[in-house]
């Protein structure tokens, strides 16, 4: 008989999937981050959203933390496999500067959320995060909690092609993962999502999810249509480098008024090559985009993101200056 | 004298990185200290490592290094003195010594009597140089991969430092590295200690203070540890023994400060995927060491490596927790392989067209069109030199080699591409030769790995990589000095491995022909084997640069017959004949080359004209030759060599006497013909003029 048999039972906790959210967001809301609300674009990871990629870049220190649904069309698995999913959630933090105890702060966050560091196997394993659309990168680690990954922590050192300075901690906590791993259940579909406090009721993921895992996967793998697909994708990017244009001739005037630079919108501008990133991750999971063309349409997204990111960066410098 | 100690606290190491750097640390500390004079030659230098720290500790450091003094020599006494009084040359002096011009003296040198003064150098105190010099030296650490962390970017490492202690004895030593001053505190385990402070009380208290706080600062002893608790966990299964693996030992050793070993369970049912998944999985996924029976079967069991120490709930918990992972991984692994099979390699040859193998060359279908060819045309000199091998096979096996990657187990686990190819040959009937030859064609990855154990998977590995060095050559993608990012390199050192420990017969000419390079790059490619050649006898084999040398210096393309002349010419090296014989092919060799340079022509001699010497040693060539030849054909190199060791007494009579080049432009020319028949006719095994000898 192995050593397994004779253990006692492991005990699951009896948080649910948002206890868990309001958690983290009350921890680190009560150490200085603003909690802002899951962004309302399509985008494939916290990193992407305007809170992360446009913040991250100037010395003007931030801290902020949300929740972010991360879509990629290509793990969808139309809700049969319990471990994979097209839209996950992500909860997403960045601390800018990094605080010196920023690891120290990590555990307790776990702590928050009921993980007993004394009863479990933690490990920071070397990981290096990059974006390549985004033209950006970092240095740090993948966290282990007993054999499973749930936390991406990365000190980004470029984003949108340029030197950070200060750089940022980056935390990405996997929540799916963490709440079936927590709660013990074997498949994803399974964690509670809410629990009702007079009958006890649970509300699973899967009540709350799986319509949107299935239909999604049809549409991403079946039923999108491609050359409308490739329409929109143009169509956002011409817009995109329009407004690009125009941006950098009011950037580079210097009779143009510190109002007309501030006032411009790169943030909008933005939006359109998130809205392009999205379409590509379509295009890619339907089958649509061959081994050539791949690197020169991320090459295109890049352009575009990068490209605001420059701007954004001479915008706040130039503009925000009292 | 005191002990030293320095302590470098970090955020967490990448494990792959410590070994090397906490090395780097301790010489670099050790050749500062020795260079200062603070330490003497025999010093007992410690270094320690955990992935959050680099210490070294140095014994009997002096404290101050010992004052020294110099002697200084200034102007002639005459200019420095006149009728008794110094002058300004000798107060210049004296200034520039730091001494009083009362404390000058004269010394006496071969240029006469001189002004000279002792200058004392007071030495410096072991404080001083290491605050001056140890944080530019642990800075200077390489790491693959760094980074910065403060505002303005003032230093780059490989993770932010977060503390530091430097002691001599029980003291401070008040130097700053990266914006944080050196104390006395250190820290434990991040959770069995938590985040009080762990104070060193001394420096050599060092690796106790720690051990007490959960951290297990030696390597040594930390490896000790984890080999053990293997052992030990593994014991609670009857009959069963840990897998080895050194690399996996090395990994976790460096992903822990308080290691201990848990052993897990998993369902028996898994055990019916090949041992290859499932061991990547563990292994490279997951870190986990296997289990075996007594009989070296997989058993249903892994093994963690934890960076902690639980009680028997934790342990549960955390036992629990891997089995799920692992579980969920074999499951993917399982489902994967089934899919897969439900469209056999047979079937994938077209999608290969969606698989790019270079973007300016094409995709895998461009890639096994391509093997094709060359494996047919090796098919046809493998053939033509007797070789007896399965045709049909060969070329299936080439035909389906890439299928695998179009597969969703080689697309989730890429480090098991050709392997997976080999066991879905297997198991969909393709027959036991073209399942081989396909699991094989990735090996040898690196020269201590095997060749392909078949005459099929050693023409497969062939024809695919010597294709891909032909296309790569072809496109301009030639290995530079620094730069060889499709690993030319190790696939033509892998054709020379699998030519030097075959049984195949083929020459590496053949297999650049067989590869069909155009016009110049033909020529490149073969020198390009011809270095790798170079590489394998010398740095494989072990033989000396100059017998590397001799042998390349004739037609090495047939590798397993250089390799016999390499032999032979080795032990020939014993014998003091065949030295002399060499040492006068390179007189030779170097006459001969004047002689160019001076345009003297060669002719044939009348043989009445010739010495005595001249005559004997061109009959002595002329009866030796045949038989040298014959042995040479006969692959005797050994044998061959004692023969023309034996020309050694002619050789030298012929030197000792004879003026080679002779006044007369007839007897001279004479002369140079005899020595570059000599030559010539004995060249065949190796160039001999390559041989040092002495």
């Amino acid at each position: 008989m192995s050593a397994a048999q004779a253990a006692p039972r492991v005990k699951p906790t009896s948080l649910t999937f948002q206890d868990l959210l309001f958690r983290l967001q009350r921890f680190w809301a009560e150490r200085g981050c603003v909690i802002q609300q899951p962004y309302d674009v399509e985008v494939g990871a916290g990193t992407m959203c305007p809170e992360t990629f446009l913040r991250v870049l100037g010395p003007k220190p931030y801290r902020v933390g949300y929740a972010q649904p991360s879509r990629r069309p290509a793990d969808g698995r139309y809700g049969e496999n319990p471990n994979r999913l097209f839209k996950h959630t992500q909860f997403q933090l960045i601390l800018k500067p990094p605080p010196v105890n920023v690891q120290e702060l990590y555990l307790e966050s776990l702590e928050a959320m009921g993980i007993d560091l004394k009863h479990h196997d933690l490990k920071f394993e070397e990981d290096n995060w990059e974006w390549p659309a985004g033209g950006a990168w970092g240095v740090g680690w993948q966290v282990m909690l007993d054999g499973l990954e749930i936390t991406q922590f990365t000190y980004f050192q470029q984003c949108g092609g340029m030197d950070l300075d200060p750089i940022c901690a980056e935390l990405t906590y996997g929540m799916e993962r963490i709440a079936a791993f927590l709660q013990d259940v074997d498949s994803i579909y399974d964690i509670v999502w809410a629990r009702d406090p007079e009958t006890g009721a649970a509300v699973t993921y899967g009540e709350v999810r799986l319509a949107e895992e299935l239909q999604f996967s049809v549409y991403n793998f079946e039923m999108a249509n491609v050359p409308r697909l490739w329409e929109h994708f143009n169509s956002y990017e011409a817009e995109a480098h329009t407004l690009l244009e125009k941006v950098n001739a009011v950037l580079s005037d210097e009779s143009a008024s510190s109002e007309a630079k501030k006032r411009f919108p790169l943030l909008p501008t933005y939006e359109l090559a998130l809205k392009c990133s999205n379409l590509f991750n379509i295009l890619d999971a339907r089958g649509a985009i061959s081994v050539t063309e791949r690197v020169g349409v991320i090459g295109r997204i890049r352009n575009l993101a990068v490209g605001v990111a420059k701007a954004w960066a001479a915008q706040q410098e130039t503009s925000w200056r009292c | 004298m005191a002990d030293f100690l320095l302590e470098i606290g970090l955020e967490e190491i990448p494990s792959r990185m410590i070994g090397a750097a906490e090395a780097e640390l301790g010489k670099r500390v050790s050749d500062l200290l020795k260079r200062e004079r603070l330490i003497g030659s025999e010093a007992r230098i410690t270094t320690f490592s955990t992935p959050r720290r680099l210490a070294v500790l140095a014994l009997d450091v002096l404290a101050k290094q010992a004052d020294t003094e110099e002697q200084l020599t200034g102007p002639s006494w005459k200019v420095a003195f006149k009728n008794g009084t110094p002058t300004a040359a000798a107060e210049a002096f004296a200034k520039k010594a730091g001494v009083a011009v009362a404390e000058l003296k004269k010394v006496e040198t071969p240029k006469g009597e001189y002004l000279g003064a002792t200058v004392k150098r007071a030495g410096r105190t072991a404080n001083e140089i290491l605050i001056a010099e140890l944080t530019k030296e642990v800075l200077a650490i390489y790491w693959a991969k760094n980074m910065y962390w403060r505002a303005g970017k003032p230093e780059r490492f490989v993770r932010p430092v977060r503390w530091v202690v430097a002691l001599m004895d029980t003291s401070v030593v008040p130097l700053e590295i990266a914006g944080i001053a050196a104390g006395n505190a250190s820290r434990g385990h991040r959770v069995l200690h938590g985040e009080a402070p762990v104070a060193i009380t001394s420096a050599g208290a060092y690796k106790e203070a720690l051990r007490n706080a959960y951290v297990v600062a030696d390597v040594v002893e930390r490896r000790q540890i984890i080999r053990k608790a293997l052992d030990a966990a593994t014991r609670t299964v009857p009959g069963a023994r840990w897998r080895e693996d050194e690399a996996l030992v090395e990994t976790v050793t460096h992903l822990t400060e308080w290691p201990t070993v848990i052993l897990g369970d998993f369902e028996p049912e898994y055990l019916e995927l090949p041992d290859e998944v499932l061991v990547t999985v563990m292994r490279d996924h997951q870190k986990y060491f296997a289990v075996e029976d007594g009989k070296g079967k997989l058993a249903p069991h892994f093994l963690a490596v934890l960076n902690t120490q639980a009680d028997q709930e934790g342990a549960a918990i955390i036992r629990h927790g891997n089995a799920r992972v692992l579980r969920a991984r074999f499951k993917d692994a399982r489902f994967f392989w089934d899919v897969d099979q439900k469209v056999p390699l047979v079937d994938r040859v077209e999608s290969l067209k969606q698989v790019t193998f270079q973007k300016e060359l094409g995709s895998y279908y461009w890639k096994t069109e391509g093997n094709l060819k060359v494996a047919r045309e090796l098919a046809t000199q493998s053939e033509d030199a007797g070789v007896a091998f399965d045709e049909r096979a060969l070329l299936k096996a080439v035909e389906l080699a890439k299928t695998d990657l179009t597969t969703e187990l080689v697309k989730e686990f890429t480090e098991l591409q050709g392997i997976i190819g080999g066991l879905y040959a297997r198991a969909q009937g393709l027959g036991e030769t073209v399942a081989k030859a396909i699991y094989d064609q990735y090996t040898p990855a690196s020269i201590e790995d095997p060749i392909p154990s078949t005459i099929e998977g050693q023409l497969l590995g062939l024809a695919d990589r010597i294709q891909t060095i032909v296309a790569m050559f072809g496109i301009g993608m030639a290995p530079t000095g620094s730069k060889d990012p499709f690993a030319l390199r190790r696939a033509a050192n892998a054709i020379v491995k699998i030519l030097a420990e075959s049984e195949l017969p083929l020459t590496l000419s053949e297999i650049v022909q067989a590869g069909a390079a155009s016009g110049e790059n033909r020529d490149l490619i073969s020198t390009f084997l011809r270095e790798r050649l170079h590489f394998y006898l010398k740095e494989v084999r072990g033989f000396a640069y100059d017998v590397v040398n001799a042998v390349l210096g004739t037609d090495a393309s047939f590798v397993r017959d250089a390799i016999a002349r390499a032999q032979a010419l080795t032990t020939a090296r014993g014998s003091e004949d065949f030295l002399a014989v060499s040492a006068a092919f390179k007189r030779i060799k170097n006459i001969l080359l004047q002689a160019e340079e001076k345009h003297f022509t060669l002719a044939p001699a009348q043989r009445d004209g010739l010495s005595i010497e001249a005559k004997k040693l061109a009959d002595n060539a002329h009866s030796l030759a045949p038989k040298v030849r014959e042995l040479r054909e006969q692959r005797k190199y050994g044998e061959a060599l004692a023969l023309i060791a034996t020309l050694r007494p002619a050789i030298d009579e012929f030197f000792d006497r004879v003026m080679v080049l002779d006044p007369d432009p007839d007897v001279r020319g004479a002369h140079l013909l005899l020595i570059d028949t000599v030559l010539r006719g004995f060249s065949g095994i190796a160039d001999f003029s390559e041989i040092v000898t002495g």
